[in-house]
């Protein structure tokens, strides 16, 4: 990890409140892998304190992506960046995502997002294509239409996208949870299938109880309030199992194995 | 250039500390840590503690909230394990120590005075996070209850001991002078203020824990002041600590009298921070021409 300075090659709207910055570092394109993440210092005079912590989103040849959500002030300052000025930011943070080279004609990649939890999952999607993984299965739900996103770029890598809302405007009415788990119950052959997921911790617990009850392993990307993003506050503590308690999700996160979670 | 200071037996190259808690051998992926004055180390207990309830930290107005609420391994990890993993460190460690009691405080000196490579213990005696046994509010609240730790404590250990005060008291030279009558050989301040944020969606508080402690530049006015109330009336060395973010924020603490000082929060948006403010601190002392960091303490005019 380095904290650095890098410009911004483009800050782009992509959805009404989601936004695409894409930055130019050598060093973070060549250094980060898929589900690890970020510390952004929001420009001067957004009145924010803290770093945002932000998910690698795509990882291209000459830098890295974060797509984000503005959710508050520091956010919509970063929203506000243009090309060609310098973030402020500390990174590849975070473990990512365990990919593991299985041969197996059997395997199935499942990838389970919740609204801007689809963030780490294109970086994901992206090296599992590149691995020819036999298949990628995306699930992709969120509150509303304009909240589903990224649908094309799965698709560009081969994926299968399905998509559900809680308002019905796309895709099925509902939560993607329960479309996941007609998919997966729909099976008559034994599935060697990986969960990856990330979303919000209510759609975390249902994914990880579907993975218990199929018996297929699931990785999961956390989020939780942050200070230094490094492992040295302890300010953002995840429930584990087992005598140790507490983990940390910037350290030894932001990617967990579901059953080491305790809900 | 003269940037040597001390504290109690501690001779420290420069004035540069790093506050418990807000540091960690991960910093030296972003510079190197043996050019810093001190390491202060994560407050342990005598047993491993598990912390507060997530969420733990949130932002506020020019500062944080953090309730970890001392999760650690207990002291004897610590010195098996954390210790060794500092191995590579040249300058002064300090740990950090807190207890229920003063007999936890000088059974943690006992342990840690048997370790070479603690050069100083501080005694966190102001932690608002967690509650100590019966107790009502902090140790740091009670001047009979600093002097007797501190003076069991003193009576534990023979390394340099330094108690670190609460900055929510009527009188802090009330405390600190009782820190120096039981032997104490310097205090360090502020620690955080206790504090609170709401969410006005929710209707809950911020923190797991209800609440926090503040820190970060919003509290440095005050530490500030408190450093300089402390300084008139102690004669042991005083550590300035409480939102330092730049060169100007520790001089500032050391024009008021505080013989070194500690960066805490300001790591975790700057890691560099402790490394910048010393070499602006070094510019600053050629451009005014002034030999020794010495020369500093203490200065202020009125």
């Amino acid at each position: 990890m380095r904290n650095i300075k890098a410009r911004v090659i483009y800050n782009n709207r992509v959805s009404a409140g989601f936004y695409g910055m894409s930055i130019r570092s050598a060093y973070l394109a060549e250094n980060t892998r898929p589900g690890q993440f970020f510390e952004v210092k929001c420009p001067d005079g957004s009145g924010t304190f803290l770093r945002r912590p932000l998910g690698a989103h795509r990882i291209h040849k000459d830098g890295v992506e974060m797509l984000y959500e503005v959710v508050g002030k520091g956010t919509a300052a970063l929203s506000g960046m243009k090309a060609g000025q310098e973030l402020d930011i500390i990174g590849p943070l975070g473990n990512g995502f365990k990919i593991d080279r299985t041969k197996d004609k059997n395997s199935e990649a499942i990838l389970v997002a919740g609204g801007i939890g689809v963030a780490p999952l294109v970086a994901l999607a992206e090296a599992l294509a590149a691995r020819k993984e036999r298949k990628i299965q995306v699930f992709i739900g969120a509150k509303t239409k304009s909240h589903i996103l990224c649908e094309k770029e799965f698709k560009k890598f081969g994926c299968e996208a399905r998509v559900s809302t809680e308002d019905g405007s796309k895709g099925t009415k509902g939560f993607i949870t329960e479309k996941m788990d007609v998919y997966l119950s729909a099976k008559r052959y034994p599935l060697n299938a990986k969960i990856y997921a990330c979303g919000p911790d209510g759609m975390l617990k249902a994914v990880a109880g579907i993975a218990e009850k199929y018996g297929m392993q699931c990785q999961i990307s956390m989020e939780e309030r942050m200070a230094c993003g490094v492992g040295v506050c302890l300010g953002c503590p995840v429930k584990t199992k087992g005598a140790l308690g507490y983990k940390m999700v910037c350290k030894d996160g932001p990617v967990f194995d579901t059953r080491e979670i305790a809900w | 250039m003269n940037l040597e200071v001390s504290i109690g037996k501690l001779k420290l190259f420069n004035p540069v500390m790093v506050a418990s808690g807000t540091f960690g051998k991960e910093y030296g992926k972003f510079f190197d840590i043996n050019l810093l004055g001190a390491y202060v180390a994560k407050t342990v207990t005598l047993k491993a503690r598990i912390g507060n309830p997530p969420p733990r930290v949130t932002e506020t107005f020019a500062g944080m909230l953090n309730s970890i609420g001392l999760e650690n391994k207990g002291v004897d990890d610590f010195i098996e394990n954390k210790l060794q993993e500092l191995s590579g460190l040249k300058i002064p460690i300090v740990a950090s120590v807190a207890g229920d009691n003063e007999n936890e405080y000088a059974a943690l000196c006992k342990k840690l005075d048997g370790c070479r490579k603690v050069r100083a213990i501080e005694l966190n005696l102001s932690c608002p996070n967690v509650r100590h046994g019966e107790r009502i509010g902090l140790i740091a609240q009670d001047e009979k209850a600093v002097y007797g730790i501190v003076k069991k404590a003193r009576g534990s250990t023979d390394k340099t001991l330094i108690a670190k005060l609460s900055p929510n008291v009527t009188d802090i030279t009330v405390i600190a002078l009782a820190a120096e009558r039981a032997g104490c050989d310097a205090v360090s301040l502020i620690n955080t203020f206790p504090a609170l944020a709401v969410d006005t969606q929710t209707f809950r508080p911020m923190l797991g824990n209800v609440i926090g402690g503040l820190s970060g530049p919003a509290i440095k006015p005050i530490a500030l002041k408190m450093v300089r109330d402390v300084c008139n009336k102690v004669r042991i060395p005083v550590v300035g600590i409480g939102g330092i973010t730049d060169y100007k924020d520790a001089l500032e603490f050391m024009i008021c009298g505080a013989t070194a000082f500690q960066v805490g929060t300001a790591n975790f948006i700057n890691p560099e921070a402790p490394i910048e403010i010393l070499k602006e601190i070094k510019s600053y002392l050629k451009r005014k021409n002034i030999e020794s960091i010495k020369k500093i303490i203490g200065s202020l005019e009125i």
